[in-house]
């Protein structure tokens, strides 16, 4: 067991300039990213999330990541406590390096969702041979 | 009381009078049950995991959000009316050679207590943990189900 004891925060709700045609809270999830030589990874939070229900977009330098968590409560539950909302999670951020686009990995397990964006081959440096005239 | 939680946007606030409606719904059962006792925990606990708590007619069913936990490190126990969810998440090192950008996830240890409004029947309680949501059934003990007692004729 590690010592340090993990501190409860509430989900952050996303606030957007856009409307949503589709009704309920949105979440932004807690993200790792990091980057190697070779590649950009990115880890996000989000529970509840099937990997059939994430969508990701990659659009010029602008990454978008959403899921959508199923309704997982019957209809004849009532609540007696409720400590947490559910409903979508999205998140977009502005990449900096260029990507190869089909290189794009992305795996869900146990509600983290992990995204490998390989950059894309650098024009190599070229030599050129000056000739004697 | 609670207070509800206005969401302002550049586009105006959208009223959805459905959601609206169940969340009146939700916060008259915990009033409800705030002044009657019966129900202890009605807001939020300073303790992660948050927890969701609903109930039907058979079963309690407690939820909560556990991204990134590997199922084998959690543990749940139960004693009487209380459920006791330990737990570690970790989460494992990157390689040498990575520069973090963001770095928002945490790691370690968590417990959580809570109790159940009535006796539950501890030998069959079932734990699911589906992407990252666990969910614990917890069957109500058979003396506190409401039972039906059929008159015969004489």
């Amino acid at each position: 067991m590690s010592d340090k004891e993990l501190q409860v925060r509430g989900k952050r709700e996303l606030e957007s300039e856009a409307e949503r045609t589709k009704p309920g809270p949105v979440f932004v999830p807690a993200v790792d990213i990091f980057e190697s030589e070779a590649e950009i990874t990115l880890l996000a939070d989000m529970p509840g999330v099937a990997s059939e229900n994430v969508s990701i977009d990659l659009h010029e330098n602008q990454l978008t990541v959403s899921g959508e968590v199923e309704p997982f409560i019957s209809e004849k539950e009532e609540y007696l406590l409720q400590e947490f909302e559910t409903g979508t999670f999205h998140r977009q951020f502005t990449l900096s390096d260029r990507i190869d686009q089909s290189a794009i990995t992305a795996t869900v397990k146990d509600g983290v969702l992990r995204l490998v964006l390989p950059k894309a081959e650098k024009a190599k440096p070229r030599k050129i041979e000056v000739k004697a005239g | 009381m609670t207070i509800i939680k206005w969401r302002p946007g550049r586009s105006g606030y959208r009223f959805d009078p459905v959601s609206e409606m169940q969340r009146l719904q939700r916060e008259m059962h915990r009033i409800y049950n705030t002044l009657t006792g019966t129900w202890e925990a009605s807001r939020p606990a300073g303790v992660y995991p948050h927890l969701n708590i609903t109930e039907d007619e058979d079963n309690y069913y407690v939820r909560t959000e556990l991204p990134g936990v590997d199922p084998e490190d959690i543990e749940i126990t139960t004693q009487d009316n209380d459920l006791i969810i330990n737990g570690e998440r970790k989460i494992p090192a990157e390689g040498e050679n990575v520069s973090y950008h963001r770095r928002e996830r945490e790691a370690g240890s968590f417990r959580r207590i809570t109790s159940l409004p009535t006796h539950i029947d501890s030998g069959k309680v079932a734990a699911v943990c589906k992407n990252g949501l666990l969910t614990i059934t917890l069957p109500k003990a058979p003396e506190v189900k409401a039972r039906q007692i059929e008159v015969k004729p004489a």
